[in-house]
């Protein structure tokens, strides 16, 4: 029986990004902001409860931590996680993260570093913080909240921070065995590098979006999945552990206008 | 023993062109008590090496970095560094930029005291492109390449902690102490500055594990409570926002950063800490949550 349950886009993209962390077993799992947090979290107390996570903190809990402040919830420690820990795990591959960088290419490659040139950047963002040892050692999968072509560029990346499957980039004698990118989740869909030589391809459309809308807010040519559907509509199962897990609703304030999760004609550009 | 000095003699140790490197990461544990005491001095040219936060924006905004080596630089809270961000548009400094695990990579190298340990992190990138580093090849049958990272030596260390004694021995009494132990190998000499200084830490068998290196590492401490204020030192006090956002507006203003020093810098600690509300309040700031 499928019931009739209201939700928002962020929800949506909350149990998209769920899906990701699917069948990960025990490893390290790691999601970047609000939305990929709720996801990995949503994905350890539903499909795979192996999943280790921490208070994004130092400090690991088999319990995941609401997000906001905290009022009563005492959380549940079950082991250590420092800074220093956390490079081990990513450099014996033990991780799988969610992060949302600045710019993504068609080879999955990523930039969290300066827009522009180099030397004199247009705009100077974080640094290439841990993108590089992360994408090479361990899963990754990516996060887009506003999906267009200042987001998935033309070409390369301006400044490569974390390695995708670019063939140029790689000697015959780098492990490019290790590195994984398994999906990109964004306000318009869910894409995977399953396509021929790693080719990006729209896995699910959400609710009332188009291929041809997807394709034309990208900088490179999309493959579609031949089962491209429609990207899954939380429970309300899931809805209630979203819920739980982010008592004071930062999850409405992600997205511009917190826009419902099935477009009506009034939202629909 | 007494390795205790004042932060003006830590300062007047530095000279032009020097590399020096910070403990703490991003808003965190930064010996913000020393950052002010160099943004006073005449000291410049420097190579700047750290996990980032605003003691780099401040040095980049006082014109004493010639060169940054780091992986990020950020206020957590507020995500991008205002003055780092400002110069490096601007280019007017050079940098080095690394992965964060190639970072602790080179701390590690110099601290061994060899050329350069080999990672698989920064492959691929143009991290590889923009810096000068070599890769080397498995000298085993795998033959596999992997970056050949430099270390990164340091002439002076400077890192908070929440205790220490005259002799240089330290607490990191926060849950977790960073990569301050591998700042502290890395560099030719090391100075601590301490929320609280005693004339010998006597401690139990759980408190000793907190201690995060030697004392022969430790050449100077220096007593400076609410010393990585505006920055985090937990378990002690939180990140203090306001002034944070106070900072932040000062890339943004008019002659900015000269008002930002005359109102917090320029007096000296003791009217820093009145400008903030006075100690009590400056210690009283929550922690935050994650």
């Amino acid at each position: 029986m499928t019931t009739h349950c209201e939700f928002t886009l962020a929800e949506l993209m909350i149990v998209a990004a769920s899906e990701a962390f699917r069948g990960d077993g025990e490893i390290l799992a790691s999601g970047l902001g609000i939305i990929p947090r709720l996801g990995a979290s949503l994905a350890k107390m539903t499909h795979t409860p192996e999943l280790m996570m921490t208070d994004s903190e130092c400090l690991l809990v088999e319990e995941p931590i609401p997000v906001g402040p905290r009022g009563d919830y005492v959380p549940k420690y079950s082991g250590y996680m420092s800074f220093e820990r956390v490079f081990e795990c990513v450099w014996g591959g033990k991780r799988h993260a969610m992060i949302g960088p600045t710019q993504i290419d068609r080879f999955g490659q990523t930039n969290l570093s300066v827009v522009g040139d180099y030397d004199k950047p247009k705009v100077a963002m974080l640094g290439v913080r841990g993108l590089p040892g992360n994408s090479i050692n361990h899963i990754n999968s990516l996060f887009v909240p506003n999906h267009n072509t200042r987001a998935f560029v033309a070409g390369e990346v301006d400044m490569v921070s974390g390695v995708g499957y670019n063939p140029a980039r790689w000697s015959e004698h780098m492990r490019q065995d290790l590195m994984e990118i398994r999906h990109i989740v964004t306000n318009l869909c869910v894409m995977d590098f399953e396509g021929p030589d790693h080719a990006i391809r729209v896995r699910s459309l959400h609710p009332g979006v188009t291929f041809e809308e997807v394709q034309a807010n990208t900088g490179f040519e999309l493959l579609k999945a031949p089962d491209m559907g429609e990207t899954a509509h939380p429970t309300p199962e899931q809805l209630a552990i979203i819920a739980r897990l982010d008592p004071h609703n930062l999850r409405a304030r992600q997205l511009k206008d917190n826009p419902p999760g099935i477009r009506t004609a009034s939202t629909d550009q | 023993m007494n390795k205790q000095m004042t932060t003006a003699e830590a300062v007047a140790q530095l000279r032009d062109g020097m590399t020096i490197g910070f403990g703490g990461w991003g808003p965190r544990r930064k010996p913000m008590a020393i950052v002010r005491e160099i943004l006073r001095s005449d000291v410049k040219d420097l190579t700047v090496v750290a996990y980032g936060g605003p003691e780099v924006g401040m040095l980049c905004a006082a014109g004493k970095v010639k060169k940054l080596i780091f992986g990020f630089a950020t206020l957590d809270a507020i995500p991008l560094e205002p003055w780092f961000r400002k110069v490096r548009q601007a280019g007017e400094i050079e940098v080095m930029e690394l992965d964060e695990g190639m970072f602790q990579w080179g701390l590690r190298a110099a601290g061994m005291r060899v050329p350069f340990l080999p990672t698989r992190c920064g492959l691929a990138t143009d991290v590889l492109k923009y810096n000068d580093l070599r890769t080397i090849r498995s000298p085993y049958d795998d033959g596999e390449e992997l970056l050949a990272m430099p270390a990164l030596n340091l002439d002076m260390a400077f890192i908070h902690v929440n205790k220490a004694d005259t002799l240089g021995n330290t607490l990191i009494t926060g849950t977790d102490p960073y990569f301050d132990h591998l700042v502290a190998r890395a560099a030719e000499r090391c100075i601590v500055s301490a929320e609280e200084v005693v004339d010998r830490l006597e401690l139990d068998r759980d408190t000793a594990r907190l201690n995060p290196f030697e004392r022969y590492l430790v050449q100077g401490v220096v007593h400076a409570p609410k010393g990585a204020h505006p920055t985090m030192c937990a378990p002690n006090y939180g990140w203090d926002l306001s002034h944070l956002k106070r900072y932040v507006a000062s890339a943004s203003d008019d002659n900015g950063w000269q008002v930002y020093m005359d109102e917090f810098v320029n007096g000296g600690e003791d009217a820093y800490q009145a400008a903030n509300g006075g100690v009590a309040a400056m210690g009283s700031l929550p922690l935050p949550t994650f």
